[in-house]
């Protein structure tokens, strides 16, 4: 088997015009593989329970609540600004994997073109500044709604489709707002962007040189002028709407729509028969994940300072979809550290750049085999029944 | 008095007609029987009294305390030309197709299982029953997010209703447990508990007692009796089970061919000679 796909992609080289064979290396890396295989079947015979790790999970929530919260307030302060943007670039796409989340891993709609509604949030905010007059604050609920609508549009025409056919025209959906953000030069800017302007501290401004008779943030407070006060309050900001939303997520969880979603994702002749309206439960599902993106968009606009088309490719859409499988769908906890781990682990293994869509692709793979549901399976509620 | 009747019902699939000119009703707090041989259009007539198909032809009336409800209307009729003498219909018509649906059914009180259970699997039995009960709990988002004082009312009750169908079904020691991960016969009453969670004032049950061993299947007679006689539910039920279907109903309706050639009390039918030939094929003058 893997000799079989080592040799067309290691044993032939481009030489020119020709092929020049090179038969030792797919034969060493097949040889490699069944060593391993070899070696990790042995391993499975000797300990047959395999590589189940349990925790005691109650220990470890208390311990993880009291933490978490002060790592994560506590570490922009010892970041550099490379890093503070990776950690902020981090915390987006957990947003965006959150988003996904509703609409793949609870409502169970295959959505490949998830990336459209980051466009809508980020745009939303360059094109409302640049039209409406919109600042930042106005620009997450705006992008977030605009994001619902737009949720709203791609949901209904796709109503009646599942599966497969699903992926296919949410994957169109996902090109033609890229394409449309590419080619309508004159209101987007086309593929030369739009530059998005910094969020101000309640009107107060991050930039260095003051403005004609301008209080800046650093004089307001009496601080030495730094460029990574704008980036650690974006991040402290993200950091809250972050928290907001796993908060809003668990909780639908455990409500009635949250529910119906799941039951949707399970099996929607049955929720018809229940007297649910698989229609409305469908365009929330898409309206409420549209609008976690579209307000990851907002954040990802305010901190870049500028947006183009080419930062919305379907590469994107791949990496948010592979947070939420690899995370496991559904586990708000799962796709988290899916979402770090998938952007902080590029940056660590810079060194590595040419092999990351391989280590992906290897990863994926890994988990489909051992780990099918996802890193961190989503645990079901305990109902308690008292006597009735 | 009657809580369903259906007149003259046609189903048309292209060329095959799977039901003609069927008519049958179901009186209020009785367990009436649907039954025939394979492919008699037993189930395709509890699709179109479901929702879950649009009939071609005919009516199909639920008759409730105060007010009947028309299920074809409800899923969405065709525009037809003598409409645009009546907007009024044109508008009801209109929000039936946009808002319409095999949903609005259950709301109006049918409720239904299926020949093969349907559950939410990878949901644990007391959501499953959560899930059927979505209309009577709060379903504001913004009361859920903040866990007001009538979420949490309402959920609660909704817990209680379900605690209280579990153990009416016996599978109250498995209310945590996955959907998917019971036993069969369990996997069938939770889906009838299910059902009757949604507050129906007719359940259909299609084949009840597929699968189940003798034992089960006399459970399942205590069962639906006590459905009805303690919580005044009518039922409609497809069962090829004979024993069971003579023992509980008190009115059968044979469907062949898509036609009904016979309906009475069981006693009636286990005479019928057009049944008879039905399930057993006439015996012709000369066969060796």
């Amino acid at each position: 088997m893997a000799l079989l796909l080592f040799i067309p992609i290691t044993g032939v080289l481009l030489n020119g015009y020709d092929f020049a064979f090179n038969w030792q290396r797919p034969f060493g890396l097949a040889g490699l593989v069944f060593v391993v295989f070899f070696i990790f079947s042995v391993l499975k015979e000797k300990w047959p329970v395999g590589l189940h790790v349990t925790f005691n999970f109650t220990k470890i929530d208390t311990l993880f609540w009291v933490f978490v919260p002060i790592f994560v307030l506590a570490l922009p302060f010892f970041l550099n600004k490379y890093w503070l943007n990776v950690a902020i670039l981090a915390l987006i796409y957990v947003l965006l994997g959150l988003g996904l989340n509703i609409v793949v891993g609870l409502a169970g709609l295959l959505d490949l073109g998830f990336v459209a509604f980051y466009a809508v949030g980020a745009y939303s905010y360059a094109l409302g500044h640049l039209y409406l007059d919109l600042n930042f604050w106005a620009a997450i609920p705006f992008g977030a709604l605009l994001a619902a609508l737009f949720g709203m549009v791609l949901g209904f025409p796709v109503l009646r489709l599942h599966g497969d056919y699903l992926a296919i025209v949410t994957l169109g959906f996902g090109e033609i707002i890229r394409l449309v953000l590419n080619n309508w030069g004159q209101f987007t800017g086309g593929p030369n962007g739009l530059q998005t302007p910094f969020p101000t501290f309640f009107g107060l401004e991050f930039s260095r040189q003051a403005r004609e008779g301008e209080i800046l943030f650093h004089h307001y407070f009496n601080l030495a002028y730094s460029p990574i006060h704008r980036y650690l309050f974006i991040y402290l900001v993200l950091l809250l709407v972050v928290a907001g939303m796993v908060f809003f997520v668990g909780r639908l969880k455990k409500m009635p729509l949250g529910r119906s979603w799941e039951a949707l994702r399970q099996d929607e002749i049955a929720c018809r028969s229940l007297g649910i309206n698989h229609v409305t439960v469908k365009l929330s599902a898409f309206a409420m994940g549209a609008m976690v993106g579209g307000m990851g968009g907002v954040f990802f606009a305010a901190s870049q300072g500028f947006v183009n088309p080419a930062s919305f490719t379907f590469f994107e859409s791949a990496l948010i979809l592979a947070i939420v499988v690899l995370g496991g769908m559904g586990s708000i906890r799962g796709v988290i550290s899916a979402a770090l781990a998938l952007t902080i682990l590029p940056e660590l293994l810079r060194d590595f750049a040419d092999f990351r869509v391989l280590i992906f692709g290897l990863a994926m793979v890994g988990m489909m085999v051992w780990r099918p549901k996802g890193l961190l399976n989503s645990r079901r509620r305990f109902f308690s029944l008292e006597s009735t | 008095m009657n809580v369903l009747s259906v007149t003259n019902l046609s189903m048309r699939f292209g060329g095959i007609m799977a039901l003609n000119q069927v008519s049958f009703a179901v009186s209020q707090g009785s367990i009436t029987a649907l039954i025939g041989p394979n492919g008699a259009g037993k189930t395709t007539a509890f699709n179109c009294i479901t929702g879950f198909y649009q009939a071609t032809q005919g009516e199909i009336q639920l008759h409730l305390l105060d007010h009947t409800v028309d299920i074809r209307r409800i899923l969405g009729q065709p525009f037809v030309w003598q409409d645009l003498v009546q907007p009024g219909r044109v508008v009801k018509k209109l929000f039936y197709r946009w808002f319409g649906g095999s949903h609005l059914v259950n709301r109006a009180g049918v409720a239904r299982t299926f020949q093969h259970a349907r559950l939410f699997r990878e949901m644990t039995v007391l959501e499953n029953l959560l899930v059927a009960q979505n209309r009577s709990v709060n379903c504001n988002p913004l009361a859920g997010l903040f866990a007001t004082r009538s979420f949490r009312h309402a959920e609660a009750q909704a817990i209680q209703t379900a605690a209280q169908w579990l153990h009416f079904m016996g599978l109250k020691g498995e209310a945590n447990l996955l959907a998917g991960a019971l036993p069969y016969g369990h996997q069938r009453r939770l889906e009838i508990a299910r059902a009757l969670c949604t507050k129906p004032k007719l359940i259909c049950l299609d084949e009840p007692a597929a699968g189940l061993n003798p034992i089960e299947t006399k459970e399942l007679c205590e069962l639906i009796r006590r459905i009805r006689d303690m919580h005044h539910i009518s039922v409609l039920l497809i069962e090829h089970d004979m024993s069971l279907v003579m023992e509980i109903s008190d009115h059968v309706v044979v469907l062949d061919h898509g036609e009904v050639i016979a309906s009475g009390t069981p006693e009636q039918i286990r005479r019928d000679p057009k049944v008879l030939e039905a399930y057993l094929g006439t015996a012709q003058v000369g066969d060796a």
